[in-house]
């Protein structure tokens, strides 16, 4: 499979999630696993461009696919603007489920870059958080969008 | 987890074969929302995992004119939702489609796995029923045919024999002037399983007269079901607030629902009476009649 750009041939027990793929196959840490059955998303990849919880993904389904985790959101050492902004408007306390809430709104900013509050909402409802109360992250996907937006009409 | 063999055959003919040989030991995987849950909690644990998406016929989505929407059994929620046809002929499907799980769940859950996992909440059941679908299903002794309605045969059971898969699920084409809504009730605003689901498709006839009408509910007994006689009340009637009140009630007295964590018994025939009017509001809406609500 094909994990941030990069080819990987890996050996793999049928059990194995791609989740358990990610992290002790790749030692791509950033991939967390919270409740292990999809309700979290804390475990969210990007398979063939689109979010899906990697534990419940069996690594041999993603055979000849492609992946995308959060090791794969910056780019040339720069931060992708979700990442940025995350950081700006403090979207973050324990971080544990940061790197799925990135994921999933990278991906809503790939095909939607102009969303509204309410497709913020709905495109990271299967991310859950406990520390921040979602708000601080949903002005941070705005605002990365509205970023974006401007970066755009000045180039 | 128990631990399995993992096949991914490239025609049914190969997955009916594995599966005959598994002994009704094997699963089919689609998505696997459903599925690798349930292994990981030790609810089921097959020996054999049947992966059925390098299937071609399986991951099909169609539309042909005369026959209506063929829909492999392997393509996921949200491939089905985007879909331009869908969208255009099928609201009702896109309705309860987007209402499964959360975006990453929609990116792997099918409709097959939705109601080959036999759950009596399965979101996209009162769609596909409302709908007149049929199930096509493969197995040793060639393909059958049936009803969805014969399709569900308890809780996380049905009509499939060991080593049979279901293929796709043909929808007729919408007959003209109709309209369909889903819509359920959860305690928050997204990512919960239906306390009630409602699922409405009407036919209109001149002069508003309701020429079909075709109510199913999930979540309110042991399998997702029609509403008959809500249905027949409606049928050669116009669709005006007395009728729409009548089908409520007789819907909600359609149901057997159970008391649970979720919601007493009663509370869900009264959320199946209050959906039940409020698609049809709804289908009243999409075919451009005002309706009173």
């Amino acid at each position: 499979m094909t994990v941030n750009g990069e080819r990987y041939e890996l050996l793999v027990d049928s059990r194995q999630t791609l989740l358990d793929a990610l992290r002790e196959g790749l030692s791509l840490y950033g991939t967390k696993e919270g409740c292990g059955n999809g309700n979290c998303g804390s475990c969210t990849v990007l398979l063939d461009d689109k979010p899906v919880d990697s534990c419940l993904v069996f690594a041999l389904e993603a055979d000849g696919h492609k992946v995308t985790t959060v090791e794969g959101l910056a780019k040339d050492g720069r931060l992708h603007p979700v990442q940025q902004s995350f950081m700006e408007h403090g979207s973050l306390q324990c971080g544990f489920c940061t790197p799925g809430f990135l994921v999933s709104a990278k991906a809503l900013l790939d095909r939607n870059p102009n969303p509204t509050e309410h497709e913020v909402r709905l495109a990271i409802a299967g991310n859950l958080c406990r520390c921040t109360g979602y708000d601080k992250i949903v002005r941070a996907v705005m605002d990365a969008a509205a970023q974006g937006r401007g970066q755009r009409t000045a180039g | 987890m128990r631990e399995f063999e993992y096949a991914a055959p490239r025609t049914v003919k190969e997955a009916v074969a594995l599966l005959a040989r598994a002994n009704g030991d094997a699963r089919c995987l689609a998505g696997g929302t459903d599925l690798i849950a349930q292994m990981k909690e030790g609810r089921r644990s097959p020996s054999l995992i049947v992966d059925i998406k390098r299937i071609p016929d399986l991951m099909r989505l169609d539309y042909v004119e005369r026959r209506g929407l063929r829909l492999g059994a392997g393509v996921p929620c949200s491939t089905i939702y985007e879909h331009p046809v869908v969208r255009e002929k099928y609201p009702i499907i896109v309705d309860a489609c987007s209402l499964v799980g959360s975006l990453q769940i929609q990116n792997r859950a099918s409709v097959g796995g939705n109601l080959c996992n036999g759950a009596p909440s399965a979101d996209t059941a009162p769609a596909f029923l409302a709908l007149n679908a049929t199930a096509v299903v493969a197995g040793p002794r060639g393909r059958r045919q049936l009803p969805l309605t014969e399709f569900f045969v308890g809780p996380g059971k049905t009509a499939l024999a060991p080593g049979e898969l279901l293929v796709e699920i043909i929808v007729p084409p919408p007959p003209a002037r109709s309209a369909g809504n889903y819509l359920r009730f959860i305690p928050r605003n997204e990512m919960d399983i239906a306390v009630a689901g409602v699922g409405s498709v009407v036919v209109l006839g001149a002069k508003g007269v309701c020429k079909d009408a075709r109510i199913a509910l999930a979540s309110v007994a042991p399998v997702p079901l029609r509403a008959h006689e809500a249905e027949e009340r409606l049928r050669g009637r116009p669709l005006d607030a007395e009728a729409i009140r009548e089908a409520g009630a007789l819907a909600a007295a359609a149901c057997k629902p159970i008391s649970d964590v979720r919601g007493s018994a009663d509370y869900r025939r009264h959320l199946v009476n209050v959906l039940t009017q409020r698609t049809l509001y709804a289908c009243l809406k999409q075919l451009g009649v005002t309706g009173e609500s």
